[in-house]
């Protein structure tokens, strides 16, 4: 029991320094002041640590590479279409191909794929980036160890990888989301947005491009934007938000939805409701999602990209690179297959092509 | 977890059941990583070792304060919630200007208040800690996307970002080693060698006669809870250095590893049994199992499969295990009608093995 | 089954096990607490419709009043089970998976099987939700597992099992035969089906709690699991019927799902749990087991479900979301528990008047 009585009196006492104490093991090492605004040169930015080899456009690709493709998170039919294409051209190139990720779409957790693939000693990783700088450091490690990274769909930043193909050029998803937009609604009247996350970086991209359509093309100066709304990419809060959307404007007529996932969800919730061929929906959707919804009229017009082409763009610009035959350079060129010739633009970007439209005519044509 | 669960009889602490648990949880874990470094490619290098380490970071340091938690027969499932507040809030004080040093403190703080409201649930107003936890969970990881939304912050200062993902002297050993060894010695020391550490096993194992005999239980417990999230605020600071980018999604869903280790290091979710080898252990062998497994191509899902499936486990195995003998032991007396003194009836409920 | 519990079924022991709620000690003070959860929320429901309508007056139109109902009939399937569960004691939180997995299934199997009947396809998702049922069931009442460790566990099992079944594809809503789909949005007499289906559940599942005594033993178990047992419960199959209540429900809840949404995908439900969690405790329901009514968890989906369409119509910042549903669940529980120690003494104080 003595030693009972104890314990009441040194509980506090040593919890408390205890807490305060653990703190301290971190801000080791730390001095003076570091803000925000400050200049931080000591990093060790640059490509200098990537190999700066020559390119020789005329090589040919290599034979047995190591590809790896890493989604945002495995689960997402998106990027199973853009794996098939690239799992194509790499076994087409007699290479390895993998595909592997987390379930989840976090950055955090694609960093442990980045260290396994690199332990793996991959030739060549194909990333789609959950974030654009948590995965700088590990990517860094990566290329000094020897694999070229190669981001598609969503970028990182520009210093941490080799190159970057884009889907698409951003304006001209902007100006053809518009573009139905407008058509379907006759050239007037409201619209609202229905949106990706609020920090989507494309999404957020190519709104900036439709509000700078409306503001100074003429052709769209009786088209309103009223209202946008974010649906996380998630089929429950899309619809939730269309919901939202329509019940506080009720004088819309078009929602454009620039993400698959949304434009799915509200398409989904205007069959359903008494909006349905009342309010105009366009956006970017799959053929597959949406063939449901052009057959009934729910939607006349939509437009993609193909993820599978783009899967195909980005094997062959990784085992380019992985050849030697370009090296991340603006002005280099290589050739991808019945894609044709590419050029890598400035900052490493290479650009798929403009967006397909899909309609009740040619939307039976599509498969993915 | 409240004490007062079904089938909870407070049993007492018996040393040589959960030395054996512990060890052999110990045991596997090292059969595990000579096994994938035999049979797995590229697992047994130094670089690897330099992964797994930076990977069981915020798993076993999180698993410290929870160890104490659960051994007083309380639970904190908010802690993953917690370093994505923290790291949120990190976010929001760097780009509002504040110098880093200042923050790192302040981030640690952030952790303990939500520690401490925890505590005031469970201890003051003597909710289950369960139903708080659960709560907190939610709230805490709401409030840290309504402080930073979907945004990440991302320019923090190279030579701390380097720091949390560099190696000591530039080689494989990461530095973040050297804390992690303090702390683990830290909370060794404390929950075993101090009065603390004891008290924490009497309110586990009977929290009444704990009271009875004079330790301040709510106070305890409370100060747990306080720990826990300063610790979680350690590792927010930790986590959005690392990976250079405060989000509100850091650590999301990590509460389930962290559990899984302390369970299936041998702590009982009743309270009053387990110790900290046995969870250094338990974290070990979650991780090195799901780096190996990561390396030899196998998917996101099956690494999900295999946490949960050694979460259970690590408490239905022991039950199965001490059901099996009790029954053994009920008909090995059947056959031995003389034998119903009560000595060693009592004998046998107290150690099953 | 019945081999492991202490009383076979059907055994003549009623008249030691059969509780009468009336008689019961401290049960008062739970009738007081419960009767001021049903107002407050009552009220809280008819203040937050007013003052989103008065923002918005279309959030009072039919179209919105059938959107919103449409919302709560999924969630207060689930809350049922899972109240059902939360009586003995437990807790089942793997409801977001199984109905992941019973909505992943049923799309599948509708998708491949185009001439299947529909009914048949709702019977495959309130088996595959029977399935991990008695998964927990088995874990928790045979295993001693506690209910929070097995169903923590399983709802990861659950979700890499989907996972893996679903790799990266989708169904979507033209895989699935018209007739599903139409029967997500079809209406009787003006009310979606799908919120008929969910009423009838919620009737059904009280009448089972109130008035049958497999049904109060739920009951029994939770408000003391020892004096359960002393009484002759078969207490391991009662354990087994909450389960596999739950695990049925959020099969069923899954199948509505699929029909409603029309996309299934492998991360369908995902962080539902705490939803219903929120649902089932702000409706009253003791999260220490032996008190509540699965009309109140009904209630409890009913305003969490409002709170959500109110947030957008409102312009509120939509990541306040998950933070409501916490600050909910733990504000809940803590009002609880001020209000029953608050009645607790003024029973105290009348009592010793009367002598």
């Amino acid at each position: 029991m003595r030693h009972m009585t104890t314990v009441r009196r040194t509980s506090r006492r040593r919890i408390l320094p205890l807490a305060a104490g653990l703190a301290v093991a971190l801000t080791l090492g730390a001095c003076g002041g570091t803000t925000q605004g400050d200049d931080d040169t000591s990093g060790d930015e640059g490509d200098d640590d990537a190999p700066a080899a020559e390119a020789d456009p005329e090589g040919e690709y290599q034979e047995g590479l190591a590809i790896a493709m890493l989604p945002k998170s495995v689960n997402n039919p998106y990027f199973e279409v853009s794996s098939e294409g690239a799992e194509a051209v790499v076994t087409e190139l007699g290479g390895e191909y993998e595909y592997t990720g987390p379930s989840e779409a976090t950055a955090s957790s694609q960093v442990d794929y980045i260290n396994t693939l690199s332990q793996q000693a991959a030739d060549a990783v194909l990333l789609s980036a959950n974030d654009p700088n948590a995965l700088c450091s590990s990517l860094d490690q990566a290329r000094a160890a020897g694999t070229y990274v190669v981001t598609f769909d969503s970028d990182v930043d520009a210093e941490c990888r080799d190159a970057f193909v884009s889907q698409v050029d951003g304006d001209e998803v902007g100006r053809a989301l518009i573009e139905m937009a407008a058509e379907q609604v006759g050239g007037e009247g409201q619209i609202g947005i229905l949106s990706a996350t609020a920090n989507a970086t494309n999404q957020n991209a190519w709104i900036a491009v439709i509000e700078d359509e409306l503001a100074n093309n003429a052709d769209y100066a009786d088209i309103e934007l009223v209202a946008t709304v974010y649906g996380d990419d998630e089929d429950e809060k899309s619809f939730t938000e269309t919901q939202g959307l329509l019940q506080s404007n009720p004088d819309l007529d078009a929602i454009i939805s620039p993400t698959t996932v949304g434009i799915a969800a509200a398409a989904r919730y205007l069959q359903g409701s008494e909006y349905q061929g009342e309010i105009a929906l366009t956006g970017l959707g799959t053929p597959n999602q949406m063939r449901e919804f052009v057959n009934d009229d729910t939607v006349t017009e939509f437009a993609l990209w193909d993820p599978g082409a783009l899967g195909e763009l980005a094997a062959y610009a990784g085992a380019a690179m992985a050849s030697g035959i370009i090296t991340g350079a603006e002005g280099e060129t290589f050739t991808a297959g019945d894609l044709g010739e590419y050029e890598i633009g400035p900052d490493g970007v290479i650009t798929l092509g403009p967006p397909t439209r899909f309609n009740a005519d040619n939307i039976d044509d599509f498969e993915f | 977890m409240s004490a007062d669960v079904i089938a909870a009889p407070a049993e007492r602490r018996s040393w040589s059941r959960f030395a054996t648990w512990d060890v052999a949880v110990i045991v596997v874990a090292a059969i595990v990583i000579v096994v994938a470094a035999v049979g797995v490619e590229h697992f047994g290098t130094t670089r690897n070792f330099g992964f797994l380490i930076l990977e069981m970071a915020p798993i076993l340091v999180l698993a410290l304060p929870l160890t104490l938690i659960i051994v007083t027969g309380e639970i904190d499932l908010s802690v993953a919630s917690m370093v994505g507040l923290t790291s949120a809030s990190m976010g929001a004080m760097w780009d509002a200007g504040l110098p880093l040093e200042t923050i790192l403190w302040v981030t640690v703080l952030i952790g303990a208040v939500l520690g401490a409201v925890n505590g005031f649930f469970v201890t003051v107003l003597g909710l289950p800690s369960l139903a708080v936890t659960i709560g907190t969970l939610a709230l805490y990881r709401g409030l840290a996307f309504v402080l930073l939304g979907d945004t990440a912050v991302a320019d923090f200062p190279r030579p701390f970002t380097n720091w949390a993902i560099g190696g000591i002297g530039g080689e494989w050993i990461p530095n973040v080693t050297i804390p992690i060894l303090v702390l683990v010695a830290l909370f060794t020391a404390v929950l075993h060698a101090t009065s603390v550490g004891r008290s924490t096993y009497a309110i586990g194992a009977n929290p009444v006669a704990a009271a009875f005999a004079g330790i301040p239980v709510g106070k305890v417990k409370f100060w747990l809870y306080v720990l826990s999230g300063a610790v979680a605020g350690l590792v927010g600071v930790y986590w959005t250095l690392r990976f250079s980018s405060a989000r509100a999604d850091n650590a999301n869903g990590l509460e389930l590893t962290v559990v899984a280790a302390v369970l299936l290091g041998g702590v009982s979710i009743f309270g009053g049994k387990g110790t900290l080898p046995g969870v250094v252990g338990g974290v070990v062998l979650l991780t090195a199992l799901q780096n190996a497994l990561r390396l030899s191509g196998r998917s996101a899902d099956q690494l999900t499969i295999v946490t949960g499936v050694l979460l259970i486990i690590s408490v239905l195995a022991p039950n199965i295990v001490s059901s099996a003998r009790a029954a053994l032991t009920r008909r090995r007396r059947a056959r031995v009608p003389i034998s119903h003194d009560p000595v060693s009836l009592s004998d046998a409920r107290k150690d099953p093995s | 089954m019945t081999t492991v519990s202490p009383q076979p079924s059907g055994a003549p022991t009623d008249s030691v096990h059969e509780v009468d709620p009336g008689t019961r000690t401290g049960s008062t003070v739970l009738d007081a607490v419960l009767r001021f959860r049903a107002l407050g929320l009552a009220l809280v429901l008819v203040a937050l419709v007013i003052v989103t309508t008065l923002a918005n007056s279309r959030f009072l139109s039919q179209q919105s009043i059938r959107d919103v109902l449409l919302s709560a009939s999924i969630i207060t399937l689930l809350a049922t089970g899972v109240t059902m569960v939360v009586l003995t004691k437990g807790i089942d939180l793997s409801v977001g998976s199984v109905l992941g997995l019973s909505a992943f299934i049923t799309a599948q199997t509708l998708a491949e099987n185009p001439g299947l009947p529909i009914p048949v396809a709702g019977l495959i998702g309130v088996g595959v939700g029977l399935a991990c049922g008695l998964i927990n069931g088995a874990v928790v009442a045979w295993g001693k597992v506690p209910p929070l460790v097995a169903t923590l566990g399983t709802l990861y099992v659950f979700r890499g099992v989907v996972y893996t079944v679903a790799g990266g594809s989708r169904i979507n809503a033209g895989d699935m035969p018209r007739g599903f789909l139409d029967f997500g949005t079809a209406r009787i007499f003006g009310v979606p089906w799908l919120f008929v289906i969910a009423g009838v559940v919620l009737l059904v599942v009280a009448l089972f709690l109130g008035r049958y005594r497999s049904g109060r033993d739920l009951y029994a178990i939770g408000s003391n699991p020892e004096a359960a047992r002393l009484a002759g419960i078969p207490i391991t199959r009662r354990l087994m019927t909450a389960y596999l209540a739950s695990g049925a429900l959020a099969g069923m809840g899954g199948v509505l799902y699929a029909a409603r949404f029309g996309t299934v995908d492998a991360s369908a439900g995902s962080g539902l749990e705490l939803d219903v969690v929120a649902a089932v405790v702000v409706g009253g329901v003791a999260i220490f087991g032996g008190s509540g009514t699965v009309l109140g968890a009904g209630l409890g989906a009913l305003v969490l479900t409002v709170i959500n369409s109110a947030l957008p119509v409102l312009g509120a910042n939509p990541f306040w979301q998950r933070a409501i549903v916490g600050a909910l669940i733990v504000g809940a529980i803590a009002l609880d528990r001020l209000v029953a120690a608050r009645v607790a003494v003024s029973l105290r104080k009348k009592g010793s008047h009367v002598g």
